[in-house]
């Protein structure tokens, strides 16, 4: 049994991170994923996570959606515990209802967009306001619209997914994620499985988020240029763990650690 | 060649009445509508029950999910003549008395349900991982997720599967007549007891099957098609 008393019940004080992964560790079965994380994210900002495949990015923002248990470690979110819950003064693993409560912060769009095929591009965005917020339709309809026109899909939005290309489902799922209205965005390598010829549409998207919105947002990508663009922070993952980190312009142009340089240049060689 | 076709000690079975068989039909067509009536209340039981026997094997529960899997496999492996006969003739000893038809229904519908959950568990598996990872990042609580993403995903593909077994259960109302629901074989029995003849009536119940069951798979395929575009994919 871990010793839950170093875990405080909430993180208060002055600048409480938006997100907070402290000593945070995961494992499958034997093989250990992540460990010993500690990640602050503060509100507004935008943090990137590049590293070699395998090394554990995925898992950071499945871990922060609730998608995975985590094996060690608490998540706080906004100061407050997300994968535990405070009972008795000690902190004990968060029941569904705990879960149901804390997760509507957080947003997430995914490398394979996993938009709902049934419903058109309007009501995949209206589907969580409506279901889960309980919004009147009406109102639910013009949060979803007011998004579509964000990401510029208006035109499509009563379109089911299977008649839009990949960027334009890329851009709905963003939508449908705003129209919850969380916190914390997360963006799983979204342009990954677009044609080159369309990423621009989504990382514009992203960008006018950045610019234009006080999101707090964690991306994982393997296009440097662009979360060299925007982040306000880059961290590089190497097996499992936060090998070095910082200002995009100090990770990219001066890295430190040998395995920063390494991979900065083997993926510059793959470009 | 044939010949022999048109013997006489031969041919004289193939005594075919055509008044007979017009006199007949007013109550081979009743008894159609009882079998229909049968197939349908009992699909419907089946549909309903099977796609809680699906999700049902789906919960946290162990112990709902051991009992309700081994209960299928119970169900699926023995004769359905048999759980007729125990449902009308035993339930009476435990305090249920039903009547035929109620007996029938519950006995067809529950005997279908059965196969009915492995069809609805493998649409609701054929759903991607994805689509629940979705609902979950929205939030939606599971009985949301089901409702809402998985069930509408997992019908269409399960169409084809349900339709066979809409077949199956309108050629097995038959054994209801075993415990006497006036369906259509039962009819042909009585009609073949009170008037010793038995050509007609078997023969025109054999085509009524057939004319009923033909086109089912066509329209049934024409279905589906409608629900996908109903749901757009
Ligand atoms: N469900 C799972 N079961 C077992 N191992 C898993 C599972 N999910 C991930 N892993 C393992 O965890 C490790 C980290 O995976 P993760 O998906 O976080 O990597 P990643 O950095 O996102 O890689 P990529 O760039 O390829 O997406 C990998 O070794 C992976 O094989
Ligand atoms: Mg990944």
């Amino acid at each position: 049994m871990e010793d839950m008393s170093a875990f405080p019940l909430e993180i208060t004080g002055e600048d409480v991170p938006m997100v907070s992964f402290r000593k945070v560790r995961k494992a499958y079965g034997s093989l250990v994923v992540l460990d010993n994380l500690d990640l602050d994210v503060a509100a507004g900002e935008m943090v990137t996570i590049i590293g070699p495949s395998g090394s554990g990015k995925t898992t950071v923002l499945r871990m922060l959606m609730t998608l995975e248990q985590i094996n060690g470690g608490v998540i706080y979110v906004d100061g407050q515990p997300l994968t535990h819950m405070s009972k008795g003064g000690t902190l004990v693993p968060a029941n569904q209802r705990h879960l149901r409560k804390r997760r509507a912060d957080i947003g997430m769009c995914f490398q394979h967009f996993n938009l709902f095929p049934h419903m058109t591009a309007l009501e995949n965005c209206m589907e969580g306001p409506v279901q889960v917020l309980g919004l009147p339709k009406a109102e639910a309809r013009a949060r979803s619209e007011e998004l579509l026109e964000l990401v510029g899909m208006i035109d499509k939005k009563d379109q089911h997914p299977s008649r839009l290309s990949g960027g334009q489902q890329q851009r709905v799922a963003i939508a449908r994620a705003l129209a919850m209205r969380p916190k914390v965005m997360l963006f799983d390598e979204v342009t990954s499985a677009l044609d080159p010829e369309v990423i621009g549409e989504v990382t514009n998207v992203i960008r006018k988020l950045v610019s234009e919105h006080n999101l707090t947002m964690l991306m994982v990508t393997h296009q440097m240029g662009f979360a060299r663009d925007i982040s306000d922070r880059v961290c590089f993952f190497y097996d499992g763990k936060i090998e070095e980190q910082g200002k995009p312009a100090d990770l990219f142009g001066n890295p430190k650690r040998e395995r920063t340089q390494q991979f900065l240049s083997a993926v510059k060689e793959a470009v | 060649m044939f010949d022999w076709l048109f013997t006489d000690d031969w041919f004289p079975k193939f005594d075919w009445r055509w008044d007979f068989a017009w006199e007949i039909l007013p109550r081979l067509l009743e008894a159609t509508l009882n079998t229909l009536i049968a197939a349908a209340a009992g699909y419907l039981i089946a549909l309903v029950v099977g796609l809680f026997l699906a999700l049902a094997q789906r919960t946290n529960y162990r112990t709902v999910t051991f009992a309700v899997r081994e209960f299928v496999e119970f169900v699926r492996s023995t004769p359905l003549l048999l759980q007729i006969f125990f449902i009308f003739y035993v339930g009476p000893q435990f305090g249920v008395t039903l009547s035929p038809w109620v007996s029938g229904m519950i006995a067809i519908g529950l005997h279908y349900s059965c196969y009915l959950s492995e069809v609805y568990r493998g649409g609701i598996e054929s759903v991607p991982k994805g689509q629940w990872e979705a609902a979950t990042a929205l939030n939606m609580s599971t009985l949301q997720t089901y409702k809402r993403v998985v069930i509408p995903q997992a019908i269409p593909p399960a169409i084809a599967g349900l339709g066979n077994y809409l077949v199956g259960i309108f050629k097995d109302t038959p054994m209801l007549s075993v415990i006497g629901v006036a369906e259509l074989i039962h009819t042909a029995n009585a009609i073949g007891s009170e008037t010793w003849r038995y050509l007609e009536a078997y023969t025109m119940v054999g085509i009524i099957f057939l004319v009923l069951s033909l086109p089912a798979a066509g329209l049934i395929r024409a279905f589906e098609g409608f629900v996908r575009r109903k749901l757009g994919m």
